[in-house]
């Protein structure tokens, strides 16, 4: 068990034939990954990675029954791709693609309520369910089966904490990253509903950066609903106010959204949070001798 | 991206959001023309993209041509907070009979559009928000239909009692929602939103933060960036498709990634030492991208060592082994650099690197550790 992706996914991938799009297709199918389609708009009959392309998502399930996309057309094309994908009936939509509006973002979601559609991201790294699937760009050779369910708004530091996690000893359940855009189709809660109904999952790490409030929401969540025990990681303590730190979602804005603010919601509702990412693995592996 | 206030309210007029009569000036003698022009008395008011600039003394009423001249002068030559004014708007005096919010931004938690509203105008919204947050009116645009007049009118009569005022508020509100919506902004804001005497509702201030993703389909605003204000270093990172900031301590840090980024300047503070920056060089690096970085980085008079840490997946750890050798050849380095690189294709970099002279670092803790160890 798993959340989001499984061997039953059968993945999609918008932007096949692209750099970014070919060469992490090759990535995910080298993972065991079942790529069973591609779609780039008048590339239809051609062959990557052994996947056929389509030139229409609609097509592209009506002839492989794909139920999840994953995205890598450039920003301007992304809002398109997710609702290319709503509309063809696709349940799941994972978006790399970095650099959307803000503006564009409000619509895509709210567009999305309409249909029976959940996006991931934009501007996320990807979902791996350890030895099952794995959806994106995040690096296979990482993880690990096990049960540990990691949800993050970053990538290569979701990577260094997965990679601590497994040199420890303990392995992933499911890792994503949420992206770190300010607008954003599944958050940290959305994530651990699923985690709490999942029986592979025994415990959950959460990484979180400045910037926003979803972090001091979860930690209320965390200590209302949620059973399992739960470990945090924040990452911005040395970050200045009103800076963009590279994610467009990462800045506090005056004195609100600050790791400090984050860390102390953490820590009042009952999530061990480590001082750095060895140390949460640390935690982690403390907690399950 | 930020504008000024003089800019944000061009864009206020050409949506046709009333603002007072007003000139931009550089020098004291432009200010005492624009003045003459403008009338007097007239208000001054120094143009720096920081809030408080009303406490720091650089908005200041002038009710003679003399008093317009002392302003200019000392406003001119002011710094506030560290930032010296080189622009000030000279602007028509009103007069204020009472004083309103009026902000638009997005919410991200609800994933909407919200336009906040507050009777008392003039006071910073986060300062509000903070003592008194009923006091905010909020009211949620349709994200696919748009801000509806009826909400709009809402927002009116929230803030005025006279129904005429309040429709001609919701026509303020419609009009800002459109700016917001057609330039990509993350921001905009009047405030204080002003009912003159004489029954005008005009915006007495005006503030517009552009979303920087949203900035390739607006070259209009783009062309209004005032590159003076900002940091020359954190501009050419963004050209070279690179994000930096720059801090005060002097260990150079160089990551792929935003979040690892961050979370590798926390460790450098952790463990005693002060990073000198944040450094994200992003996925697929190429070679010439760690030059980039390097120049940039070493731009900084501050940084007495270097710290790369890399944890490759599309950023191969050879192409940044590649990009610290040339840098090393071409710039001259003579600061120790210490490389913790891992992940696809560490052991390639590990054999370009061997006679570098560079200092490894098995994990992120290691590396910081050494970085520090080196300023002793």
């Amino acid at each position: 068990m798993s959340i989001f992706v499984d061997k039953n996914t059968r993945l999609l991938v918008q932007g096949i034939t692209g750099r970014d799009g070919s060469f992490h297709t090759m990535q995910m199918v080298k993972y065991g990954t079942n790529v069973v389609a591609g779609v780039t708009p008048g590339r239809g009959g051609q062959k990557v990675e052994g996947v056929p392309v389509f030139n229409s998502v609609a097509e592209a399930v009506r002839k492989t029954d794909a139920n999840t996309s994953v995205i890598f057309v450039p920003a301007k094309f992304a809002p398109d791709a997710v609702y290319e994908a709503a509309d063809a009936g696709v349940k799941l939509v994972v978006c790399i693609s970095e650099g959307i509006p803000a503006i564009e973002m409000v619509k895509v979601v709210a567009y999305l309520k309409e249909k029976e559609c959940r996006l991931i991201g934009p501007n996320s790294p990807g979902v791996v369910s350890s030895g099952e699937a794995k959806v994106g760009i995040l690096p296979g050779h990482i993880f690990k089966k096990g049960n540990i369910g990691v949800v993050s708004r970053s990538g290569t530091l979701t990577y260094e904490i997965v990679d601590q996690i497994t040199k420890s000893g303990l392995g992933q359940s499911t890792c994503l990253g949420i992206g770190g855009d300010p607008i954003i189709g599944t958050k940290f809660i959305d994530c651990l509903e699923l985690f709490a109904h999942d029986q592979n999952t025994e415990a959950v790490v959460v990484v979180g950066e400045i910037g926003g409030r979803d972090e001091q929401d979860t930690a209320v969540y965390v200590k209302e609903n949620f059973k399992k025990p739960v470990f945090g990681f924040i990452a911005g303590k040395t970050a200045p106010a009103d800076k963009r730190m590279g994610h467009a979602g990462a800045i506090i804005s005056g004195t609100a959204g600050t790791a400090a603010e984050k860390i102390k919601a953490f820590e009042e509702n009952g999530i061990k949070v480590g001082e750095t990412p060895a140390e949460v693995a640390r935690l982690i592996k403390e907690h399950f001798g | 991206m930020k504008v000024h206030e003089y800019q944000a309210k061009e864009i206020f007029k050409k949506y046709g959001i009333l603002t007072p009569k007003e000139k931009m000036c550089r020098t004291v003698d432009e200010v005492m023309a624009a003045a003459r022009e403008i009338g007097v008395p007239c208000v001054i008011k120094a143009q720096v993209m920081v809030g408080g600039r009303g406490k720091a003394g650089g908005i200041k009423l002038a009710k003679t041509e003399n008093e317009v001249k002392q302003h200019a002068e000392s406003i001119l030559n002011m710094e506030i907070k560290g930032i010296p004014v080189k622009k000030v708007l000279v602007s028509e005096a009103v007069d204020i009979g009472s004083e309103a919010y009026l902000g638009i931004i997005v919410d991200r938690t609800e994933k909407k559009t919200v336009v906040m509203a507050c009777k008392e105008g003039g006071v910073e919204i986060e300062e509000i928000a903070r003592q008194k947050p009923e006091a905010i009116y909020k009211v949620y645009a349709d994200s696919l239909l748009g801000m509806m007049s009826h909400k709009a009118r809402e927002i009116g009569l929230f803030l005025y009692d006279d129904p005429k005022i309040a429709f001609e508020c919701a026509s303020v509100v419609s009009k800002l929602y459109r700016l917001f919506v057609a330039l990509d902004s993350s921001l905009a804001e009047i405030n204080p939103l002003v009912l003159e005497r004489t029954g005008r509702l005009i915006a007495l201030d005006a503030k517009i933060n552009f979303d920087d993703n949203g900035l390739y389909r607006h070259p209009d605003v783009e062309a209004m960036r005032d590159r003076e204000s900002e940091d020359e270093n954190e501009l050419l990172a963004k050209e070279q498709d690179l994000s930096y900031v720059r801090l005060s301590g002097n260990i150079g840090c160089v990551v792929n990634g935003a979040g690892l980024a961050m979370a590798t300047m926390d460790l450098v503070k952790h463990f005693g030492g002060e990073p000198a920056n944040f450094l994200d060089i992003g996925g697929s690096s190429s070679p010439e991208k760690v030059m980039n970085a390097l120049k940039i980085l070493l731009k900084d008079e501050n940084v007495r060592v270097i710290f790369f840490n890399i944890f490759g997946g599309i950023t191969r750890c050879d192409d940044v082994a590649n990009g610290i050798l040339q840098a090393k050849e071409t710039l001259n380095i003579k600061h120790p650099i210490v490389a913790r690189l891992t992940g696809t294709n560490e052991d390639k970099a590990m054999e370009i690197l061997k006679e570098a002279g560079l200092i490894f670092a098995k994990t992120m803790d290691d590396g910081a550790q050494k970085a520090i160890a080196l300023l002793k």
